[in-house]
């Protein structure tokens, strides 16, 4: 590791990192022994099934309502799904119609031998492994013959509602520059316990992440990067009720990037953290195995706390999120751990703050593609100020080498980004990143000044912040808001009664697969 | 493609200010000086940049300047143009709707509260319906408040419930009666084809269902939100861009007096 330019103490980064793992271990101890609606249709679409019924209900959810209605969905769909396939020799898309239909019922099949239903799958596991193997050997032959774009990645939103429009403005923006095309969901997916089917032209602020919507962008981005020489990254939002059905979505259709906090949809939209914490250790252990950089959602917290007295509730939930991600399988460099540049910009020296800020979060995580948020909090629709407070957000990620540079518009809190936003931001960026490129190089900070000893700050105040929570738990933390002002209780929220404890023929195979048998 | 913007005879026109008559206003009084941008779907060409400045003429600008263009993508251009405006507004013959308080800070507000009521205020507030945006209802509601001025929760005689994002409209009412609120604070960010609209009406007709809707002072806010739009859609006032907690506490405050000093 090179030398801390901000004279940060390893010794004391190592010892927070060993509280976050003691957290995160506690919570996984939790996680093994449940699973949830959200993770049985996930192993659902990973044995083949997809399509909707005549009352266009998703068929993994017909499976998984039909199992929990019988009372025995402890027992996980895989099970259901082996034992009626040994008895009907149907595929377990078929299995699906016919349970949508009320022709068939697979909680009355006679169980046959556990040895005969682990066989049965072997086949179905391996041919949905070999799918994604497929997505990632096709992201990396195109990373090979087209290169992608130098760090800090250009991360921009499109969000018109329909993905045909979408397409134009993602086109749009990889010809400008951009790395990545992020396809904002519409407003409320988060809360479906489903996910909608097939291609989409309505949404609010947004478009459905659906697995054709999937296709249909990572096609468009495939040619346009084909076209500018450049691979062109394609991200979505594996947060909300179905966390591991959008992850499992994205791994069959070659996403490169999910938005993936074990936090996030506790504390944002009030889903239960039971239920939270289960469905993201399945959809993190997919996201890993498929090559997917996580996005972790800190920069959340910035906009309900403040930025300044909590900035280290943000280095603290990195740390949370990197120990959880580690036992989900998902290596360091496709972390993308979440920060921002959310300080009132009325503040004296709040560029200080944040490229101290920015400066360690970069040396605590020093492999990982850091996601960087722009201003949100204090764009006030003055569209000429916004567009400088952009500018000083660029000159920190590039000083400070970001992995992911979340790009502001100008028009934020106006309306979803117009192309011409999007133009005017790649643009913005570009320009610093070029004429800045070398700057953090040649910079080092000065002892006991300011940008030292904020960050020495933040480093103390999160470890005792994550000293606390060691103690009393993570569950007991978000009861008592620790995290963004927001306070959670354990039983409250959405989405509790979707958790079940493992019953005696559980299975998921698909976990020692995609963590390398580990 | 610049000639013209350094012209020293453009000068005929009347240099008063003339509020029956008011033009925009760009270094000279009456100079009608506009800019704006826009993206055509058509390729960079000679004809785009006509066409834009026709669009300008259409749209009511004078001798239409574009200082600017690029092709975004293959078949749709960008444009920064500048003109004088032909149309005017007499100002004087303006009348719009306000919410009608004198705006206290907190300090004020809590005294204020104390002296006419003697008790604290029960208010909770909500981002209603899918709308997960929160940072408009925290800036009215959190401790902190923002940009300098204090949320309810800070105010001593504000017993202030913030209830986060996608509250349901139903859920909101419920949390209302069991609250005994006496004021609803409803945020609403997102805007996009009139989401916000519908939801709106909605939790006026579910308050009028439960014969609630004169019982409480019904509060909306947001940025594309203004107290013409909200009395419209049946709320007692409205809050848009560039209003603090003082605007709406206040508000609340002498409202409440009001209402109790009609009953008398």
């Amino acid at each position: 590791m090179t030398a801390s330019k901000l004279g940060l103490d390893f010794d004391r980064v190592e010892y927070a990192r060993g509280l976050a793992s003691a957290i995160a271990s506690n919570v996984q101890i939790f996680v093994e022994n449940y699973t949830t609606v959200a993770v049985e249709r996930t192993l659902c679409r990973l044995a083949g099934i997809d399509d909707v019924s005549e009352n266009q209900v998703p068929l993994p959810n017909i499976i998984v309502d039909e199992l929990r209605e019988k009372g025995v969905l402890n027992q996980g769909a895989l099970f259901y799904i082996a034992n009626a396939m040994i008895n009907t020799s149907l595929s377990p898309q078929e299995i699906a119609v016919r349970v949508s239909q009320g022709t068939l019922n697979i909680t009355k099949i006679p169980i046959a031998d556990r040895e005969r239903i682990e066989s049965v799958l072997k086949p179905i596991i391996k041919e949905s492994i070999a799918k994604i193997n497929e997505r990632k050997e096709r992201r990396e032959s195109y990373l090979e013959s087209l290169g992608e774009g130098p760090k800090p990645y250009l991360y921009v939103i499109v969000a018109t509602g329909n993905i045909y429009e979408d397409v134009v403005q993602a086109e749009a923006a990889a010809r400008q520059g951009a790395d990545i095309i992020a396809v904002i969901r519409t407003t409320g997916q988060s809360l479906l316990d489903y996910v909608p089917f097939g291609a989409t032209t309505e949404g609010f602020g947004g478009t459905f992440a659906t697995q054709e919507n999937f296709r249909i962008m990572r096609s468009a981005l495939d040619r346009v990067g084909e076209e500018c020489g450049r691979y062109i990254r394609l991200c979505n939002y594996c947060s909300g009720l179905c966390m591991p059905e959008i992850a499992v979505m994205g791994a069959l259709e070659g996403l490169d990037v999910m938005l993936n906090d074990a936090l996030y949809g506790i504390l944002f939209r009030d889903i239960n953290m039971q239920r939270t914490l289960i469905d993201q250790y399945f959809s993190r252990v997919i996201n890993g195995f498929a090559g997917v950089i996580i996005n972790t959602g800190e920069d959340n917290y910035l906009t309900t706390a403040d930025a300044f007295e909590e900035a280290h509730t943000v280095l603290a939930s990195d740390f949370i999120n990197e120990q959880l991600a580690l036992l989900a399988g998902i290596p360091q460099e496709q972390m993308g751990l979440g920060h921002a540049f959310e300080m009132d910009p009325q503040m004296e020296n709040g560029f200080l703050y944040e490229l101290s800020q920015a400066q360690m979060t970069r040396e605590i995580f020093p492999k990982a593609p850091l996601k960087y948020m722009p201003p949100t909090k204090f764009m006030t629709g003055n569209i000429f100020k916004g567009h400088i407070q952009d500018a000083l957000f660029n000159i920190i990620g590039i000083w400070t080498n970001q992995g992911i540079q979340l790009l502001g518009m100008p028009t934020e809190a106006i309306h979803t980004p117009f192309m011409s936003d999007r133009f005017l931001s790649i643009e913005n960026a570009r320009y610093i990143f070029n004429n800045m490129k070398n700057l953090g190089d040649e910079v080092e900070y000065k002892e006991s000044g300011i940008i030292r000893k904020r960050a020495k700050e933040v480093l103390e105040r999160a470890i005792s912040t994550l000293e606390k929570i060691e103690q009393e738990g993570l569950f007991s933390a978000l009861e008592m808001g620790l995290f963004g002002d927001v306070k959670r209780s354990k039983s409250g929220g959405k989405g509790l009664e979707g958790v079940v404890a493992k019953g005696s023929n559980y299975m998921n195979p698909f976990i020692k697969i995609m963590k390398g048998d580990k | 493609m610049s000639s013209g913007l350094y012209s020293n005879n453009s000068g005929d026109f009347d240099k008063t200010l003339d509020l029956k008559k008011v033009k925009p206003y760009g270094d000279t009084m009456n100079d009608g000086k506009v800019q704006l941008s826009f993206t055509l779907p058509v390729p960079a060409c000679a004809e785009a940049t006509e066409a834009a400045k026709i669009l300008c003429k259409k749209m009511g600008l004078e001798n239409p300047q574009v200082a600017f263009f690029k092709e975004l993508t293959p078949g749709y251009t960008f444009f920064n143009c500048y003109g004088s405006s032909s149309v005017d507004v007499n100002f004087t013959d303006i009348h719009v709707a306000k919410v009608e308080s004198t705006v206290m800070d907190m300090h004020d507000t809590d005294l204020f509260i104390k002296e006419n009521v003697g008790h604290p205020l029960i208010v909770i507030g909500a981002s209603t319906g899918t709308d997960a945006h929160t940072v408009g209802i925290d800036a009215i509601m959190n401790m902190k408040g923002y940009a300098g001025h204090y949320g309810l929760e800070r105010y001593e005689m504000f017993e202030a419930y913030n209830l986060g994002s996608q509250v349901l409209n139903e859920d909101f009412v419920a949390k209302a009666i069991e609250l005994k609120a006496d004021a609803l604070l409803v945020s609403q960010t997102v805007t996009q084809k009139d989401v916000h609209i519908n939801n709106l009406v909605e939790l006026v007709e579910l308050l009028e269902a439960e014969g609630l809707r004169d019982k409480v002072i019904l509060v909306c806010g947001g940025p594309r939100v203004n107290h013409e739009l909200a009395k419209e859609l049946g709320y007692d006032a409205g809050f848009g861009m560039n209003s603090y907690a003082d605007d709406v506490g206040s508000y609340i405050a002498q409202e409440y007096v009001r209402r109790k000093s009609a009953v008398k």
